[in-house]
């Protein structure tokens, strides 16, 4: 894995933004979790987000597909603005359906836990949301995922259900599923915490590959060397708000803040 | 032996239909009563404060009366009902057909305990599975079909075995609003000859066979529900 973060073709002025986060807050009941992030990805960029365990980096990730409803603030995805309401509890929730619905069709997540679909092989959980919920041809849906499977190395499994596959290839499938939507931006949380470290490599290859071709990407991650190869940006979360943030050789080469130097201390 | 013959004087063939009867109203009843357990598990899950506490009025009455007090209740009460609601808006009496009677009236008993099943069930699917649905942007009615019920179903499976087996033989309660299921029939055929054990045992054979026919089907759905997971005894598919 030898990704240079200069040879992406990331950050150019002319790249059309993304991801738009402006001033973000999101409260747990009493809990306040974010208070007032800011982060954008233009096309081409990878942003990896670090910090603690409970900083709210998942919040964060959850939020820009409003998995979790933001308590207040403006996300944009792909230009468009995601609207918003109050409940009749008061609490924030999204305006309009369809239209998460819609921004959450070309956003592909891939989770710490894999999360197929148990009940399908894996070429299923691969052609389900193109065919049911893009509505491409089945026959066109198939071709697409057969070449994402052998791009993952993983043609040979097509047919194997999700729990006779290890965690590596399971989160390797899980990736090819977020591909297959064409997604203008592939989210990631924590995608090889849960695996076994023989299995780290593997998915991380793929990872690097994507960030390769010049996929948009945000990741939340602990493998701080991995980031540091890959990300054009970096955020470091710390207590809900971003401590510090810019390039990779930057923010690992010379961390301003004392929270920072910290945390590459203990993590790195 | 003469006496069970399919042709009259013999009264086999009325033992038979009585059974396909009773099959029938199982099916009718079963299905239907999935199909409020579907919408109850549902609404219990997700539905808002009211309909929440409806459904629960309904699942703890269900179970707590006795069922043949529920199906004269439901019957009589039941059928008296529509037959006002129709005269009040000048229409005329109608005579309510049995069968379709003696299947909502188990419906309506199958569905509250449907309702807890599939409930259980839905809350057994791991988190991860709905939320990546809710993620790739699946509208909720696609969801259900496509990923939560197929999900619960192995969880499912049963509890619905169960109820399935309690139908075949809750159709014995109609006996008592005068259906001709298969309860009745014996009745019928062992009062006019007075062979009450020939008659019941075959009834009782009848019941028998159909628990066993049952169980081989419930087998394969079972096995077909769970065609993801590997299997408990650790030999892999
Ligand atoms: N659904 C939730 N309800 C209540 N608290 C939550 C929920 N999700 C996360 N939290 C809390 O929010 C904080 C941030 O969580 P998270 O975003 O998962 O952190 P990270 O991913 O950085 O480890 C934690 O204190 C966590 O306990
Ligand atoms: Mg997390």
């Amino acid at each position: 894995m030898n990704v240079a973060s200069a040879a992406s073709p990331s950050a150019g002025q002319t790249a059309a933004e993304a991801i738009h986060v402006e001033n973000l807050h999101k409260k747990f009941g009493e809990l306040h979790v974010l208070k007032g992030v800011s982060l954008s990805a233009r096309d081409g960029d990878v942003v990896a987000i670090i910090g603690g365990s409970g900083s709210g980096k998942s919040t964060l990730l959850r939020c820009i597909n409003c998995l979790e409803n933001p308590t207040s603030g403006i996300i944009r995805v792909n230009a468009e603005e995601i609207r918003l309401k109050a409940d009749s509890h008061g609490n924030t929730v999204p305006a309009d359906r369809r239209q998460i619905e819609r921004i959450r069709s070309k956003l592909g997540m891939v989770f710490q836990n894999f999360n197929l679909w148990s009940h399908m092989t894996l070429i299923e959980n691969v052609i389900e949301v193109p065919i049911h919920v893009l509505g491409v041809p089945r026959a066109e849906a198939i071709t697409t995922a057969e070449a994402l499977l052998a791009r993952v190395g993983l043609a040979e499994k097509r047919d194997v259900y999700p729990a006779f596959m290890s965690g590596g290839q399971q989160q390797r499938g899980a990736i090819a599923r977020a591909l297959a939507i064409q997604p203008r931006v592939m989210l990631f949380d924590e995608p090889t915490s849960a695996l076994d470290p023989e299995l780290v490599g593997e998915v991380l290859k793929v990872i690097a590959d994507l960030a390769r071709e010049g996929r948009t990407m945000i990741l939340v991650t602990h493998e701080m060397k991995f980031a540091r190869e890959v990300a054009t940006h970096v955020v470091f979360l710390r207590n809900g708000i971003v401590e510090e943030e810019g390039p990779p050789d930057q923010l690992f080469g010379a961390p301003k803040t004392e929270a920072l130097k910290q945390f590459i201390r203990t993590v790195g | 032996m003469d006496l069970l013959a399919l042709e009259p004087p013999g009264w086999g063939g009325n033992l038979l239909r009585g059974l396909l009867n009773s099959v029938i109203i199982a099916v009718g009843a079963f299905g239907f009563g999935l199909a409020i357990g579907i919408g109850g598990a549902y609404g219990k899950l997700y539905g808002g404060p009211i309909l929440r506490d409806l459904l629960e009025v309904y699942t703890t009455i269900v179970r707590a009366v006795p069922e043949l007090v529920l199906i004269l209740i439901l019957y009589f009460a039941g059928t008296d009902l529509i037959n006002r609601v129709l005269e009040a808006l000048g229409y005329a009496r109608i005579d309510i057909n049995g069968l379709v009677a003696g299947i909502w009236v188990l419906a309506v008993v199958q569905g509250a305990y449907s309702t807890e099943v599939l409930r259980g069930a839905i809350l057994s699917i791991p988190q991860g599975q709905i939320e990546a649905a809710r993620a790739y942007g699946m509208a909720p009615m696609l969801m259900m079909r496509r990923i939560t019920l197929p999900a619960m179903l192995p969880f499912a499976i049963p509890g619905l075995a169960n109820l399935w087996l309690i139908a075949t033989k809750d159709t014995a309660l109609l006996a008592i609003v005068g259906f001709n299921e298969l309860t009745q029939e014996t009745r019928t055929a062992s009062g006019q000859t007075k062979a009450y054990f020939t008659f019941f045992l075959a009834a009782g054979v009848l019941y028998l066979l159909l628990t066993l026919v049952s169980n081989q089907i419930i087998a394969r759905v079972e096995r077909w529900s769970r065609r993801g997971m590997p299997s408990v005894s650790g030999s892999t598919r």
